[in-house]
């Protein structure tokens, strides 16, 4: 309980009086720096489990806890990013990776004695994920992969200490999926922050979280937790390994039989 | 964004000189009276021959159409944000405002003369109603179709309503907002002249109505060409801005794979 960062504690939402669950009982701990994907079948409450990490949205019974204190409202330790990149296109590349710097405190009162400090900061991050060179362009300009690394990025240039990813590489090709995981893995072995990440695709869950958690159909119920112990720093080749492939293999099943049901 | 052939940039002219030729040939070859159907030739001969008076005609309908039009702008950008960001305006005020804009606004004229006698007011405040519908509803879709994800990222990181407002929602409504405007003045010239020709002793209607009484149908035809123009030329002022302000709109879905 103690090195819990994130705590779920027997958590229910509903969206409305009637609707029922969307999620029922959930109970899992996030520890600091943690990896942890979430995967499910699609409609399971994914999308609700990151309105709750979140606090966008109180739970309906049982409790949420972000650094030992129970959510009340947004944190502002979150970073957030989406399947769409959600780039706005009247803002160039820099200009939208520094949005959440023009809202978040303390960043907020220092913003405009502080910009060429962010811009600096906001360089480097794209730099880091291979964007240099196209700060200046508008998102439009840009590739879905690159429009995703750039959304990566604006989820990160606050420094959060949570990151909240829902489906973000779900719109790309298999190539750049590839790609990307590897930023991620790259930005988080760097950065050290705490990561939940929402999928459908267990080989992304498998190559790049540390515990990954199964997700039944909706109302969404955790029904197996699965400690991945391939050693780090992992390299792509890793999921050509035998070790690797029963993992997803073991994932599958479960799926498959949430599925069947 | 494609570069405009030639063809392209001149086609409205050929078909303009296009119609004018036909209807000259069909005005001489069937020698239609001046009084019934006045030929381009002669609409041009009364122009000339009217043009002072024409000219000071014009200056008032722009006059009362521009300030119509600017109302319209302050109360269309008003009422569209206050029923765009929120829910229940939304939901108390839309329904209200069709059924007002179902109303002929050529019916408010009458009322609007009772109130403050005939000449320039109710030119403008019939050119203001019959323009701030269209505003209102750009602005209020433009506000009301944010994306709830991008609000999520937004609100997540603490922002307020007002934040997710100015960052997002207005920026995101402008390309609404200036679509709207190039309707929205040409309506302004629709509700100026109607108030105009029933209830002015200045104006491009006016000029047309009293022209008519006294048959001379090449100078009515002559004040038709002229708010034509004004209003093509205001229409294209703003598709001029609107394409410098909100470029990216366009070039955004050009650019989509």
């Amino acid at each position: 309980m103690s090195n819990a960062f994130v705590d779920f504690d027997r958590v229910y939402l509903a969206y409305d009086e009637e609707g029922g669950y969307a999620v029922e009982d959930i109970s899992l701990s996030v520890r600091e720096k943690e990896f942890i994907a979430i995967v499910g079948p699609s409609g399971c409450g994914k999308s609700t489990f990151m309105k709750l990490a979140s606090g966008l949205r109180p739970p309906s019974k049982g409790t949420v806890l972000a650094e030992g204190r129970e959510i009340a409202g947004p944190l502002k330790i979150v970073g957030m990013a989406f399947q769409n990149a959600t780039l706005l296109p009247w803002r160039t590349t820099l200009d939208n990776v520094l949005l959440p710097l023009e809202i978040v405190q303390p960043f907020r009162a220092n913003f405009k004695r502080d910009l060429e400090m962010y811009k600096e900061r906001a360089r480097g991050l794209l730099k880091t994920v291979g964007l240099d060179g196209y700060e200046d362009k508008f998102p439009w300009q840009l590739s879905g992969g690159m429009q995703q690394r750039a959304s990566i990025c604006r989820a990160l240039v606050h420094e959060p200490k949570l990151l909240l990813l829902d489906e973000p590489f779900g719109a790309l090709d298999a190539f750049t999926r590839e790609e990307l995981w590897c930023v991620l893995r790259d930005l988080w072995a760097q950065k050290q922050f705490t990561v939940v990440l929402v999928t459908h695709d267990l080989r992304e869950a498998t190559f790049l979280a540390d515990t990954v958690y199964v997700m039944s159909k909706r109302p969404g119920r955790i029904l197996v937790r699965k400690e991945v112990d391939l050693p780090r720093p992992r390299d792509l080749e890793v999921t050509y390994t035998d070790q690797f492939t029963s993992i997803v293999h073991e994932l599958r099943e479960h799926i498959g039989r949430i599925r069947k049901i | 964004m494609a570069k405009k052939r030639p063809l392209d940039t001149w086609a409205p002219w050929v078909a303009l000189t296009g119609i004018i030729i036909i209807w000259q040939l069909i005005c001489t070859g069937f020698d239609v009276s001046e009084f019934i159907f006045p030929g381009p030739w002669a609409i041009v001969l009364s122009m000339i021959e009217f043009w002072g008076p024409i000219q000071g005609h014009a200056l008032q309908t722009l006059w009362t159409t521009t300030a119509g039009f600017l109302v319209g702008i302050v109360v269309g950008v008003l009422m569209g944000f206050l029923i765009g960001s929120s829910r229940f305006m939304y939901n108390a005020l839309y329904p209200l405002m069709v059924g007002f804009n179902s109303i002929p606004k050529a019916a408010f004229v009458p009322i609007l003369v009772v109130w403050f006698g005939i000449g320039t007011v109710p030119a403008i405040l019939t050119a203001f109603l019959i323009c701030f519908f269209p505003i209102v509803v750009n602005v209020a879709t433009g506000l009301a179709t944010l994306e709830p994800e991008l609000e999520d990222v937004l609100r997540a990181l603490g922002a307020s309503r007002f934040d997710v407002l100015i960052k997002v929602g207005l920026p995101r409504s402008l390309p609404y907002f200036f679509a709207s405007l190039k309707v929205a003045i040409t309506l302004a010239f629709v509700g100026a002249v109607v108030s105009e020709t029933v209830a002015a002793n200045e104006g491009i209607g006016y000029l047309m109505m009293s022209a008519g009484s006294q048959m001379r149908m090449p100078l009515v035809f002559a004040g038709l060409i002229v708010i034509s123009v004004m209003a093509i030329v205001m229409y294209e002022l703003f598709a001029v801005l609107e394409k410098r302000m909100t470029g990216w709109a366009t070039r955004g879905m050009d650019m989509q794979p």
